[in-house]
Parts: C-alpha cells; sequence; structure tokens
C-alpha cells in the first residue's frame, strides 16, 4: 500500500476517535457541571479540558474568560481551533477524501455525509437543540463510521493501519479523561452522593457505567475505576485493551524498518497485562498517565517514520 | 499553482441568441419535425406522460441528495479554493438508437485509429509532411509536438490510449466531431454514476428498454492499460497518477482507480531510480509499469518540461524513453488534437487508411491564412471563434450571442494574433428536453464517447457522456460553465 494512502488512512481514523473521545469528555464536563457547586469550581473544571489539550494560548487569545459557554464553542464549534469537534470532523472527511478510492463507498459516504451536517450547524443551532444531542450524535456516527468499516472493508493492510489509528488515539484520549477527571474527583473522594454522581457520570463518559457494573458488582470506588480503565483488557476503551490491538496490528503490517516501534509497543503492552492497579496509584495516576501519554505519542511518532512518511529511497 | 485536467473544452456552438431561439429550426432528439415522438423515444415518452409529476419532483431531489452524499463533486477554477459544486444531472435521457451507433461507433473508430498513426508518424517518418498534406510548421512549430518524443517507441505504437471525442449532431441530425480529445479527456466517471443514478431512480424504465450497459468501462480501460505494459512485464503495476485532492477531476481520479483495483498516487508517492518508477509504500519501494497520467505533459516531470511543478516526478521522461514504464496517454499527444491541426484529420484519415472520413469535420477557418482571417473578421457575428489552444470553454466568442464589445474585443485579439484563432460556422445544434425550473423545455446537447486503443483494437462502451446547456439558448456544456449531464442510452436492437 502507499504509504501516503496509509497516513491518510491513520489520520482518517485518529480524527474521527479524537471527535468521539472529545464528545465524551464534553458531555462528562457538562454533567458533572450540573451538580451544585461554586463558579470558581465549575470554571476550573472547564478549565481542565483546555489544559489537557493543551490549548491554554489559543484559547486565551481567543476568549477573554474561562466558562462553560466559551469552553464548549472553543471546544464544540471553532473552526480556528484545530482541535475542535468542527475541525476533527472535517480533518477525518478531508483524509478519507484523499483516499476515498482506498476506503469502501460506504465508509466515505458516512464521514462525508457527518462532515455535511456539522459544517450546517451553527454553535447557537446546537445549544438549541440540546448540546447533550449533538455529543450523542458525534459519537453515533463515530461507530456508524467504525461500523461500516467493520462491516464493509476488506481486512488488508488498509484496515490494520485504521484499527492502529483508532486505537492509538483511543488509548491517549481515555488517559486524558481518566487524568484529568480523577484529579478533580480524588480530593472530594469522601463526598458521598455527589461522588457517586461524579464517577457514574466519568464511567458513562467512556461507556463503562454498566460495565463496572457487570464486572465488580460493588459500589463504585476510584481505584476500580482506575483499574477498570487502565487494566481490564476486555473493556474495549481501556488502556490495556487498546494496546493488545495496537501490538496485534502492528504485527500484521511489520516491515523491515519497524522492529523498534514493535519492541516499544510491545514493552508498553507488558507493562499493562502485569500491572497491578496498587502499584500505579503508589507510584502516582497523573505521574503514571502522563508516561504513558508520551510512549503513545513515541510509538506514534515511530509509525509514522517506519510506515507513513518514510525517507525516500531515491538516488 | 496552477492544475490541468479537468472537465475540458466542447464547446458547443449554436446559431442562437436568446431571441432567435423559437424561430430557429433545431434537430430535436426526442421530437420529429411535425411535432411526433421519435420511435426510439416513444416508451419513454409514454412513461413520462403517465408518471405523476410529484413522484418525479421526489426523485429528482432524491437524485441531488445522493449525489452531494456520494460526493460527485468538481472543483470550480477562480473559485474559492478548494470549493466543491455538483454537476446538475437531468433525469430525461439522452437515447441513441443503435444503427445511429453502430455508425458513430465506426466513424469514431477510423478517426482515433488515423490519430493515432498520425502520431507515431511525426514522432518516427513524417511522411505526411513529406507527402505535403500538413505544412510541415504547423506540426513541428506546434508548441504541443514534443521533440522528446521523436524517436521513442511506445508499445503497440499506442499514443492515444483514451480519447474523448466530441461530437455534436447538427442540421437534419448529422455527426460532427468538434473536437479530439487526446490529453487527459475526463467525464467517464459522471456517465458512469449517470447510469447507476438512473437505475436506481427508475428500475421500471430499464424494464421496459434494452439499454446497453456500460458499467464494465473499467475493465475494458484496464484491459487496455494492462495491454500496453512495458516489454517482458507479464503481470504490470498499473497505477492512476492525479494532480491531487484540490484538481477538478479529483473524484474521477479516485473512482478509476478505486474502479480498476489500483493504486491512486500524487507525484510524491513516485520516485525514479536508474530509470525505473517506484512507488513508496509501507513495505518499501514497488516498481511501476503503467502510468495512467491525469496529469497534463507539462507538469509531468519538472526536470523535463516546466520546472516549476511539484505535481510531477523527477526523472520519469528518462524512465519513459528507456521503455521502462509506459505512460498512457503518452507525451506530446496534445499536437493532434490542437484546434490548429483540427482541420487536417479527414486528409490523415484518407493518408493513412485509404478512406474516406466518416464523420463530419466542422469547416473551420484558419485565422494564420490572410484570406481567412478577411473573411472572419468581415463575418465575426456569424461566427464562432475559438483560441487554438483553449479548452474548457474560456476564451471563445460566440458571434450571434455576443455584444458589440465582445465582437471588437475579439478583433483586436485577432488582428495581434491571428495565428492564435480559428473561426467556425454556428451550428444549428440538436437539443433534448430536459428538466428546468419553468418544466420541460429543449436544451442543447453534446456527446463524448471515451474511445480506448491498444494495439489494433479501438473498444468503446455504447454512448458516452451528454452534456447539456442548462441555460436556455446556451452555448456551452462545459461543467465549469453551468452545463449538466444527463444519461445516455444506446438501445439494443
Amino acid at each position: 500500500m502507499l504509504s501516503r494512502t496509509a497516513d491518510h488512512l491513520f489520520w482518517m481514523s485518529r480524527y474521527i476517535e479524537r471527535a468521539e473521545n472529545l464528545a465524551r469528555l464534553l458531555d462528562v464536563t457538562w454533567q458533572m457541571s450540573m451538580v451544585p457547586q461554586s463558579e470558581d469550581a465549575a470554571n476550573q473544571n472547564w478549565h481542565a479540558v483546555i489544559t489537557l489539550n493543551s490549548l491554554d494560548e489559543a484559547f486565551a487569545a481567543k476568549y477573554p474568560a474561562v466558562n462553560a459557554e466559551n469552553v464548549l464553542r472553543f471546544m464544540v464549534s471553532d473552526a480556528d481551533n484545530y482541535s475542535s469537534i468542527y475541525s476533527c470532523l472535517r480533518l477525518a472527511r478531508e483524509n478519507a477524501h484523499a483516499v476515498r478510492g482506498t476506503i469502501t463507498t460506504e465508509m466515505w459516504e458516512t464521514l462525508n455525509f457527518t462532515w455535511l451536517e456539522a459544517r450546517d450547524r451553527s454553535f447557537e443551532q446546537i445549544l438549541n437543540a440540546g448540546i447533550g444531542e449533538f455529543f450523542e450524535w458525534v459519537k453515533m456516527r463515530s461507530s456508524l463510521s467504525r461500523g461500516t468499516t467493520l462491516g464493509t472493508l476488506l481486512q488488508d493492510e488498509s484496515y490494520h493501519f485504521i484499527r492502529l489509528g483508532t486505537l492509538l488515539e483511543r488509548a491517549d484520549n481515555t488517559a486524558r479523561i481518566l487524568d484529568v477527571k480523577y484529579h478533580v474527583l480524588r480530593p472530594h473522594g469522601d463526598e458521598g452522593a455527589t461522588d457517586f454522581y461524579q464517577w457514574g457520570a466519568l464511567l458513562r463518559s467512556v461507556s463503562a457505567f454498566e460495565v463496572y457494573r457487570k464486572a465488580y458488582r460493588d459500589v463504585i470506588t476510584p481505584e476500580r475505576v482506575a483499574e477498570l480503565l487502565i487494566l481490564r483488557n476486555d473493556m474495549p476503551r481501556s488502556l490495556h485493551f487498546c494496546m493488545n490491538g495496537v501490538v496485534k496490528n502492528l504485527d500484521l503490517i511489520a516491515n523491515r524498518h519497524s522492529g523498534e516501534t514493535q519492541r516499544q509497543a510491545g514493552l508498553l503492552h507488558a507493562q499493562l497485562h502485569y500491572a497491578r492497579v496498587e502499584d500505579i496509584l503508589a507510584q502516582g495516576l497523573h505521574e503514571w498517565l502522563t508516561d504513558f501519554m508520551d510512549r503513545i505519542y513515541i510509538l506514534g511518532d515511530g509509525i509514522s517514520k517506519d510506515f507513513l512518511v518514510p525517507l525516500a529511497e531515491a538516488a | 499553482m496552477v492544475f490541468a485536467g479537468g472537465m475540458e473544452t466542447a464547446e458547443i456552438q449554436v446559431r442562437a441568441s436568446l431571441s432567435d431561439e423559437s424561430t430557429m429550426n433545431f434537430y430535436n432528439e426526442m421530437m420529429d419535425a411535425n411535432g411526433g415522438v421519435r420511435a426510439h423515444y416513444q416508451r419513454y415518452d409514454d412513461w413520462l406522460k403517465s408518471t405523476p409529476p410529484e413522484r418525479i419532483a421526489r426523485k429528482r431531489a432524491e437524485a441531488d441528495l445522493a449525489f452531494h452524499r456520494v460526493g460527485i463533486t468538481f472543483a470550480v477554477y477562480g473559485e474559492e479554493a478548494g470549493k466543491e459544486r455538483l454537476i446538475p444531472f437531468d433525469i430525461v435521457p439522452r437515447i441513441i438508437p443503435s444503427a445511429e451507433w453502430k455508425a458513430l461507433q465506426s466513424g469514431l473508430r477510423q478517426r482515433v485509429k488515423a490519430l493515432n498513426m498520425f502520431l507515431h508518424d511525426i514522432y518516427h517518418d513524417q511522411e505526411i509532411l513529406k507527402a505535403g498534406k500538413i505544412p510541415a510548421e504547423q506540426v513541428l512549430n506546434n508548441a504541443q509536438y514534443r521533440p522528446v518524443m521523436k524517436g521513442v517507441d511506445v508499445p503497440g505504437g499506442i499514443y492515444a490510449h483514451i480519447a474523448g471525442v466530441d461530437v455534436v449532431r447538427a442540421g437534419a441530425g448529422e455527426f460532427y466531431v468538434l473536437e479530439d480529445n487526446l490529453r487527459v479527456p475526463s467525464g467517464v466517471s459522471y456517465m458512469l454514476e449517470d447510469r447507476k443514478m438512473m437505475m436506481r431512480l427508475f428500475p421500471e424504465l430499464f424494464a421496459k428498454h434494452k439499454v446497453a450497459p456500460v458499467q464494465h468501462y473499467p475493465d475494458l480501460l484496464l484491459e487496455k492499460l494492462r495491454a500496453v505494459a512495458p516489454k517482458g512485464v507479464s503481470n504490470p503495476t498499473v497505477v492512476v497518477l492525479t494532480p491531487g485532492a484540490y484538481n477538478s477531476a479529483y473524484f474521477e481520479h479516485t473512482f478509476l482507480a478505486q474502479q480498476m483495483g489500483v493504486e491512486l498516487v500524487e507525484g510524491r508517492d513516485l520516485f525514479v531510480k536508474n530509470e525505473v518508477v517506484y512507488m513508496q509504500t509501507t513495505q518499501g519501494p514497488q516498481r511501476v509499469d503503467v502510468i495512467y497520467r491525469r496529469i497534463d505533459d507539462d507538469f509531468l516531470d519538472p526536470q523535463a518540461f516546466r520546472p516549476d511543478s511539484a505535481l510531477g516526478v523527477p526523472g520519469i521522461l528518462k524512465a519513459y524513453q528507456a521503455g521502462n514504464v509506459t505512460l498512457a496517454n503518452a507525451i506530446g499527444t496534445g499536437v493532434a488534437d490542437d484546434k490548429s491541426i483540427y482541420p487536417y484529420v479527414p486528409d490523415m484519415i484518407r493518408f493513412y487508411l485509404g478512406e474516406e472520413p466518416k464523420l463530419n469535420n466542422v469547416p473551420t477557418y484558419m485565422c494564420r491564412k490572410k484570406e481567412d482571417l478577411d473573411y472572419v473578421l468581415a463575418h465575426l457575428p456569424e461566427l464562432v471563434v475559438k483560441e487554438v489552444h483553449g479548452a474548457g470553454g474560456y476564451g471563445m466568442l460566440v458571434g450571434p450571442a455576443a455584444t458589440k464589445e465582445q465582437i471588437e474585443h475579439f478583433r483586436q485579439l485577432l488582428l495581434a494574433k491571428p495565428d492564435g484563432y480559428i473561426a467556425q460556422p454556428t451550428l444549428a445544434l440538436s437539443n433534448c428536453p430536459t428538466f428546468v425550473e419553468e418544466g420541460i423545455a429543449p436544451r442543447h446537447l453534446d456527446l463524448r464517447p471515451f474511445v480506448l486503443s491498444s494495439g489494433d483494437c479501438v473498444n468503446m462502451v455504447p454512448g458516452g457522456l451528454t452534456r447539456v446547456a442548462l441555460t436556455k439558448g446556451s452555448l456551452v456544456v462545459n461543467s465549469s460553465q453551468g452545463g449538466g449531464t444527463k444519461d445516455t442510452w444506446v438501445l439494443e436492437d
């Protein structure tokens, strides 16, 4: 497969996954903001969304204050923000457009139509219709895109690059959501009912609420939430699950340059496979997640160099 | 950046302006001179009359939505970069009876065969020039003549593997060739999508008509491309080379690559090493044998042609000259479809094939000749004037529809650079009922059959792309000028 084609497929799937996870993050932040709290505390939660995506400067340059409306506008509809849902859907579609001969008609139509619909909705229209509805819609469109991929695409190299992009992005995004929300929640871990709703919202944001109930049949505790989202290997949005897929798909596309990247991925996977949540928490969850995200970044970089934008071997 | 390769050329010329439209006698594809329905349109007409207008309106809206969703769009030059537009699709098919198609097909075969022989000749022994059939300077000094091709042997002696010959009907229904597009003709994806759309919207029509299928075009194209692989390559790697996602015909490039199951590459995906072309893949470099290129000659190789081209592949010309890769179409075909060479095509047919041309040429005044220029200048309001190298319906004068200022403007252009222009009498172009805002009304149309050549074999799928000028009395069918398309039906006996 052409390196450039693989590159577009990889980023197409990353962007649609990123849009979905952004919708999840904003949704949980939105829901958490409903519980009674001081305005400062509420704005802090919104600020965390900006910081998490390393967008402090870009945000400050355009918006005078951190509050729910500004952050939502910036992260949902702002075309100048390359990390907004709007931009992610546009970029997913642009990458798909560049390889529309490689993906199936159904996949292309899904991403094209998603973009056309997103493009035609102003932020005001989204608010009026209910922003929760919009987040649901983004998640559904992402699911649809994954579904058409699974249901129509030949499972050759293109499929593996798409999966690689999806899982790498999801690993990063789940780690980010956990990082930012765990921080906010942890100090108030003894506040009873509020606490329950907050943790519940976090779990729901990664579609893990029912999974949690099924897996633990017990009250929600921060440790178990961390364990579920990091170590559980059958939970589709956990870090362990994502790394299972990353290792598997990397093996399937291996070439003669990719040994080091495969080793890095295998190492990270083994560490998740044999880790205990007590040890991770003892080390400090934030530190551990920061290290994890750095290594995901390095993996992405390695994949890019090995497969996607190789230095031309021309004379 | 300059891109090349859109829905080019074929300016329809009509002896009509808004005022005299109603008084003119145009050949109507559907109705005869007495207002009766032609036999091959009878069943369609019955269906149209018995189908409720609401259903048709609903289906038309459905077609629009579907084209949007599928993203069958094209970019328009001069508009906001990256902006895409739909090409309007009309649901009244253009129907051609079997016998008419057979005659047309045989004329197209003859013509394209002669054009390929002409190209081979002028890059080799130049017999036709020696015989004095065409003034040598017309060919050799033509900007589209590529001296780098002299003595280069291309597989099967084929230069124009894919030709998009623009044909119109005028007078009492005779076919005329308007131009031979031998460089990177486009539009075939619309032909295929129009058929798909028509079958999806109105399956019942296909039960009532024996419409010759066209959907095997990509297979035929792939077969042709594989057949012209360099010598000794038994299982050639074929690719489609596109200028990129912002090219006006990008949809078609992706479409054809997908339908043929080959890679769609850009110049930056390819590189040349030791006169062999490779593409950069996830598993390392892979050799490329046949390139269906949708990039104009000028942009193909920055080392050989335009040095500022970022679209091409450095060194590809050398690989081509060495016979290590086949380009389809070949380099240097533009000299044969140039408007200054067009008047000589009938002579080419007589010279190479010893046959009389089966298709008409439009009489053409070559303004480089003093007597022709004088005539043209004296008759500007009746003539169509075209730039010799113009394309896409840009830079032409349609005398009967032009204002005094426009005519004066062209007079100055002609006087300043007579050899840059040709002129032709305006033809009374055929029209066909078409859905427009005020209902169904006749609109002018043309036809672009796609003619595929390899070795001695010249093939085409029945029909081609029908383009229709949607504005009343309009002259130009180019999609870049607001033209639409129709499904083209060749009826089988």
